[in-house]
């Protein structure tokens, strides 16, 4: 049968080409492989070259012709046993003709589905804490650490990987005693290499385990980013659903004290702008316990984001034997009625000192703390909005492109009708962190700008 | 200060513990014996093998011209040799594969249905991934392939991974993870070679070298030429297969697999090879003459190669057309399924974002 040749795509945007030169004549035997002409492209000159066998019998189109589109039959091949002075040309013209098996474009008629965005999970909650529960004060490092050990005791697969998290027992301390417990398999220690690391346990969930991966902090982690967001975030889109990655990369992230630029910076905004993460950061013991052990037994990657100057406060931790906190949901941390304070990570802390200071001034603040950044709890904080009016946001970071600014996009778009007042963000200064105590000072957000911009808000200052 | 934990005792025992370590161990044992001894029937199927990933991809790179695939799309023409002769020495569903983007030839090699690979490939519905990973980004989890992955030696460790659940489920299996001369220049590769001998775990790593990284010739990247002697500072053993010829690259396998599930440690190994098209469907190719892939077509081509061979050893020229014919209606019959099912459906833009509902 006649092959018909036509003119190729070469490039991923090419649309028309110029047929350049044709190195084979009517009547040439052509093999798979020979260079038939060169094609002019908007980029280069490429080489147009036979796949199928047989003998070059008509020439469609003549050396030197510009803006041949793509499809148009430039040649037509006669195959074994023809006769290629028989074959009957098609009347040449500019319409791209579709032939069944060769490159009949079907299939893509515009669908009538319509797209779905996936709507949170109604009324999901913390579980109940019955009545009657002791509390015990923990440090939010030992609650880290007690939520990874249940989960380990719980499930084999799960296993710690990271700089100094087996013998060190835990540059920050928050992997102590893990490798008593379970031993060099499940706690191992990994050489500074970060991208090499996250890759290796990126590539362990992947084969079917429950890695928790320690970043020292997760500055460190700008080296291993590809991994977390081309490797953890996309794998299981890009599968169709195939493959799973349930990873949990965690450390402390944000401001710690004195440590300079390089080692103060909060990547919260940076992971929670990543379709198929979840970043969680939680602020107080029990939250951190409730959720790392959600992110662990979550199907999907987490970004678990912890903050060093808080690991050493103590918060009450109910005595529950299997304590998991829904992701995604937000937490009213104090109830009020005259402004809402979202926060989360270190701000909450912030948050909560400025309601105390606020009330003393007649103020009742609502305070919020955000505790996953993805997905974000959009209705907690619309439904806040919308009992107060008013809303600041306080956010240990960079203002620039952060959660505080996705915040103020969420009530412009779905609050608006009820503002009282413009959205303010109080985030750090927007300078990389300065080393000079008095100058750290002046960066970070402190308690006092979150009281100052609640007032504006309320009309007060 | 934290109370000494129990055991001090690495898993492994350190590569550097091992004072007879030789690195040409492999090597010499490859050259003493270079040529896989295959039944027909194993002939027969490197043959058909090599024959579907070539017949395969000529027609991606003709639906390529014709507009349907569209974006990236890299051919593994010429390299047929190396993924067949590889992965024909795998335990099936226990071993892991992993690649890079030039995927589309370890997939076949794995038995996958060509169908799907290249409805993926034209972004329907019937994908692999359901239209929504593309040439590059392909999985097959029921066979033990991960993919398919677009960063280049991001493979690599990733691949480490998939050896560490290996040696933590202690099922035996190993991970034969591929990546080419290009990604060999990558920093996670070594960072990956220092963790798999230190941890001892079982992979092959398998340097593609094509000679060109997209369009940079391998000693105009590289100060080490020689692939396999790369992971010498790791005290990984190396070895130097031709990868034109599909019967030493299984003969090579043999040796490298012992290697590895005698608990032995990695295996870096080069397959020497050469890519006959550009790097992808959008290069020119101007960084090489035409005349050094004629020479190369004309004299090492793998598939020539192995007919050669089989003709020698009493095949039937007609026999293998036959094989050719009945190949060619395989990849027919592939193109029509991914050029005439339907895109996928608009409401599936946002599923598979996450696993689970929150």
């Amino acid at each position: 049968m006649a092959i018909e040749l036509k003119m190729p795509a070469l490039s991923p945007t090419m649309e028309e080409g110029t047929l350049a030169k044709w190195l084979k004549s009517e009547g040439d035997e052509i093999v798979a492989g020979d260079i038939i002409a060169e094609i002019e492209t908007d980029k280069a000159t490429m080489e147009f070259e036979a796949v199928d066998e047989g003998t070059l019998g008509k020439i469609m189109v003549e050396e030197g012709t510009e803006g041949v589109k793509v499809g148009t039959v430039i040649a037509i091949l006669a195959g074994e046993g023809e006769d290629a002075s028989d074959i009957e040309a098609p009347a040449a013209s500019g319409e791209v003709d579709d032939v069944q098996g060769e490159g009949k474009d079907v299939g893509r008629e515009e669908s009538e589905a319509e797209i779905t965005k996936p709507k949170p999970k109604a009324e999901v909650r913390d579980p109940d804490v019955p009545e009657g529960t002791s509390y015990t004060s923990t440090s939010v490092r030992e609650a880290l650490r007690d939520g990874m050990a249940e989960e380990m005791r719980r499930d084999e697969r799960v296993f710690v990987m990271g700089e100094e998290v087996a013998e060190y027992q835990g540059a920050y301390k928050v992997t102590q005693g893990l490798l008593d417990e379970f031993g060099p398999k499940r706690v191992i220690d990994t050489p500074i290499t970060e991208y090499g690391f996250a890759g290796i346990g990126t590539g362990a969930a992947m084969g079917g385990l429950r890695p928790i991966v320690e970043f020292m902090t997760f500055n460190f982690a700008m080296q291993a980013i590809d991994h977390i967001i081309n490797s953890a975030a996309k794998t299981n889109y890009m599968s169709g659903g195939q493959m799973r990655c349930p990873v949990v990369f965690r450390g402390p992230n944000g401001a710690a004290s004195r440590v300079g630029a390089q080692h103060s910076q909060n990547y919260g905004p940076w992971y929670a702008s990543v379709p198929g993460l979840i970043v969680i950061a939680p602020y107080d013991s029990a939250d951190a316990k409730g959720l790392m052990k959600a992110a662990i037994r979550t199907e999907d990657p987490v970004v678990f984001l912890e903050n060093e100057l808080v690991y050493g406060r103590s918060f009450d931790v109910p005595d529950m034997d299997d304590y998991v906190l829904p992701i995604g949901k937000a937490r009213i941390m104090r109830e009020g009625s005259d402004v809402t304070i979202v926060a989360y990570s270190i701000a909450v802390g912030l948050a909560l000192e400025a309601a105390e200071e606020l009330a003393g001034e007649g103020i009742d603040a609502e305070v919020i703390d955000l505790r996953t950044l993805r997905p974000l709890d959009r209705e907690t904080v619309l439904a806040s909005l919308a009992k107060t009016n008013r809303l600041v946001i306080a956010e240990e970071g960079w203002p620039t492109c952060s959660i505080a600014s996705e915040i103020i996009a969420i009530c412009m778009e779905d609050g608006f009708d009820h503002l009282d007042a413009p959205v303010t963000r109080v985030c750090d200064e927007d300078v990389p962190l300065p080393y000079a105590a008095n100058l750290e000072k002046l960066a970070l957000i402190d308690t006092p700008r979150v009281v100052k911009a609640a007032k504006k808000v309320c009309y007060r200052d | 200060m934290a109370k000494a934990p129990k055991s001090r005792k690495s898993p492994a025992k350190s590569p550097s513990d091992d004072t007879d370590f030789a690195l040409h161990s492999l090597q010499d044992a490859l050259e003493k014996n270079k040529r896989f001894k295959a039944s027909d029937e194993q002939l027969q199927h490197f043959y058909e093998q090599m024959l579907l990933i070539r017949r395969f991809e000529e027609r991606a790179g003709q639906l390529y011209g014709l507009g349907l695939i569209g974006g990236f799309c890299h051919l593994y023409i010429g390299q047929e040799a190396v993924a067949v002769g590889l992965q024909s020495a795998l335990t099936e569903g226990l071993d892991s594969v992993i690649t890079g983007y030039r995927d589309h030839g370890h997939m076949l090699a794995y038995g996958i249905d060509p169908k799907v690979i290249m409805a993926e490939l034209t972004g329907r519905e019937a994908g692999i991934s359901k239209g929504k990973g593309g040439s590059m980004h392909m999985f097959s989890t029921e066979h033990k392939f991960y993919g398919g992955h677009g960063i280049v030696g991001a493979q690599v460790s990733l691949g480490g991974g998939l050896a560490l659940a290996h040696r933590y489920n202690d099922d035996g299996g190993l991970c034969l993870a591929y990546f080419g001369d290009g990604a060999a220049n990558q920093g996670q590769v070594y960072e990956t070679f220092n963790m798999a001998a230190l941890w001892n775990l079982p992979i092959v790593f398998v340097v593609e070298n094509n000679q060109y990284a997209m369009g940079t010739a391998v000693k105009r990247s590289s100060a080490e030429t020689e692939f396999y002697r790369r992971g010498t500072a790791f005290r990984i053993p190396g070895m130097k297969v031709n990868g034109m010829d599909v019967l030493e690259v299984r003969q090579a396998a043999e040796i490298a697999f012992k290697h590895v599930r005698e608990g032995k440690g990695p295996v870096l190994m080069e397959c020497e090879t050469y890519r006959y098209r550009g790097h992808s469907m959008s290069d020119p190719a101007k960084y090489r003459t035409r005349e050094e892939v004629q020479d190369i077509r004309e004299h090492k081509d793998p598939i020539e190669g192995l007919k050669k061979f089989m003709i020698e050893n009493g095949s039937k020229e007609d026999d293998l057309k036959a094989i050719d014919k009945d190949i060619r209606k395989v990849v027919s019959e592939a193109a029509d399924f991914a050029e005439n099912l339907p895109e996928p459906d608009a409401s599936e833009l946002y599923t598979d974002v996450l696993v689970e509902e929150y």
